[in-house]
């Protein structure tokens, strides 16, 4: 079953329109890369897929069911978690705040969570998430396992979570997303303005994110490191996919024309 | 040594305008909403605890146990239904809102109540007082400051050590992403105003049974919540406590000089603040 999916995908800020009838997909384990030049598109992809931008039901499916038309904590609820482009921390919080928050809403106060997690476990059947295993902090992401991913985060656990220099906030961004045990992980633009071995290392933890059982869509301006750690790409430009496929079958010329429009 | 004494009546005193501010403090820190009504609703208050003393026989302190429930209901139900449809980029709606509501409540109050004004008997409590030294002061302004400070402490350990404050503190800091965490704004911004409520209404039993009140006394008290706020600095809820403290000071004091000045002293001791610190005494960071 396809984890997660667009179709036809159409987002607005106003009159503005950012996205043309873009059509993703993300299957089980896998890590998707979104490439795309500044203004193709791509933030506005990841604020529909998390609930930010408002879309019509069926233009975003996620197992099959329509959420296009559900607000961010629900998404977030159903397992899907981003990590926002410009880490965007909370300045009032420390850094284990910053983690501790990324993880203590997903339990859900909705009664509507409970009664639904509740008749999940009366029937056997296991509903898009599990709240009990949230709560009690039985998924593989807890304080413990986000700062074994990022050692300096522990050491610097008290400290406010803006006063980190841009990596260590970078990393601060995506062990709170984690917090949560997502299914799917949305990065977007993780290396932006990082230094290239602090973008090695960000980016070396994202196997270990994989292995840990979610799947990715990781946006990028890099192309090459999109293309290293992707299973599949796809690339924007002016709201539309103009290219998709794995990394292997296409050609430095082919993501150079969807890229920028043009042939090198 | 009476001037020993002004002083102490005034850091007392200030423990009621501490009162007064806290709640607007707390709803300002988290959701930068300037609620006019504030000062109408502690008047709201008031008459509700007037009402179950009178109609039930209840001690003030045990009505306003009955009391806090309703106001927390009335403060969720208020953010909920009405001023989160005004929260948004533009400062102007939510202030037209709650400037609305204050004249809706102050017409309702002199509606059910009349222009009169009221008290809430606290019976021997009122005249009760205790020697501290070469001071005495009265058990209800004690009891107000006493309370002023648990109330501040309350606020203090829910804002930094639990996991609703840091709901609150990261929703204060960015909504939007807060959303992101699973948080919903609208439910944490009427959960602060139902907690204020409670602190309101905390307020209005000392207001009720410390001076009379009528349905039009709600502006004044409103201004010097502002003016606490301010001094203490936006956010920051010791602040509001020292904020209190300086406008009660400054009364007393302005008063003992010239029982004319009493009001003024206050308001003149908020202006040099100002001048001299803009930001407050006790600025909580950005």
């Amino acid at each position: 079953m396809t984890f997660l999916e667009t179709q036809g995908l159409t987002a607005h800020y106003g009159d503005f329109q950012a996205l043309f009838g873009v059509d993703i997909r993300l299957e089980p384990g896998e890590t998707v890369a979104i490439i795309g030049a500044n203004g193709a598109g791509k933030t506005s992809l990841m604020r529909s897929l998390t609930g930010v931008l408002q879309n019509a039901p069926g233009q975003i499916l996620h197992k099959q069911e329509k959420i296009g038309h559900l607000p961010p904590d629900t998404v977030m609820k159903r397992g899907i978690a981003m990590v926002p482009e410009g880490r965007r921390l909370f300045p009032s919080l420390t850094v284990e705040e910053n983690l501790i928050i990324g993880g203590q809403h997903k339990g859900g106060a909705d009664l509507g969570d409970r009664i639904g997690s509740w008749l999940a476990r009366l029937t056997g059947s296991s509903g898009p998430m599990d709240v009990a295993a949230c709560r009690d902090g039985s998924g593989y992401w807890t304080l413990d396992t986000v700062y074994a991913l990022f050692p300096v985060l522990h050491e610097r656990r008290h400290t406010p979570g803006t006063a980190l220099s841009g990596g260590q906030q970078q990393m601060v961004a995506i062990g709170r997303a984690l917090m949560s045990n997502p299914e799917i992980l949305l990065c977007d633009e993780i290396s932006l303005g990082l230094a290239p071995v602090v973008i090695r290392d960000i980016y070396a933890a994202l196997p270990l994110i994989k292995d840990s059982g979610a799947s990715l869509i990781v946006v990028e301006q890099d192309i090459s490191q999109a293309l290293r750690v992707a299973d599949r790409v796809y690339c924007m430009m002016e709201g539309r996919i103009t290219l998709s496929g794995r990394p292997s079958e296409i050609s430095r010329e082919d993501i150079h024309t969807a890229y920028f429009g043009a042939a090198a | 040594m009476i001037w020993i004494d002004t002083i102490v009546q005034g850091i007392l005193l200030g423990g009621l305008y501490a009162l007064f501010a806290a709640g607007l403090s707390l709803v300002f820190g988290i959701m930068r909403l300037v609620n006019l009504a504030h000062g109408d609703l502690i008047v709201l208050g008031s008459y509700l605890i007037l009402l179950l003393v009178s109609a039930l026989g209840l001690h003030p302190f045990a009505a306003v146990l009955v009391a806090m429930p309703a106001m927390f209901l009335l403060g969720w139900s208020l953010q909920k239904l009405v001023l989160n449809r005004a929260l948004g980029e533009d400062i102007l709606p939510p202030l037209l809102v709650t400037f609305g509501l204050s004249i809706v409540i102050q017409n309702a109050l002199q509606e059910s109540f009349s222009a009169d004004s009221q008290r809430v008997s606290a019976g021997a409590l009122e005249t009760a007082s205790v020697s501290l030294g070469p001071v005495t002061a009265g058990v209800m302004p004690l009891l107000t400051f006493g309370s002023a400070i648990l109330v501040i402490l309350a606020l203090n350990h829910l804002f930094y050590r639990t996991a609703i404050g840091r709901a609150f503190r990261a929703t204060s800091d960015d909504a939007v992403t807060a959303g992101l965490m699973g948080i919903r704004p609208d439910r944490v911004f009427a959960l602060a105003t139902a907690i204020a409520m409670l602190v309101v209404t905390i307020a209005a039993l000392y207001l009720g049974t410390r001076s009379n009140f009528d349905p039009s006394i709600g502006p004044a008290r409103l201004i010097y919540a502002f003016e606490a706020v301010i001094i203490g600095g936006l956010g920051s809820l010791w602040g509001t406590l020292a904020g209190g403290v300086v406008i009660g000071v400054a009364q007393t004091l302005g008063a003992a000089i010239n029982p004319e000045w009493q009001i003024l002293a206050g308001h003149v001791a908020f202006l040099i603040v100002l001048l001299i610190r803009p930001r407050g005494l006790f600025p909580r960071e950005a």
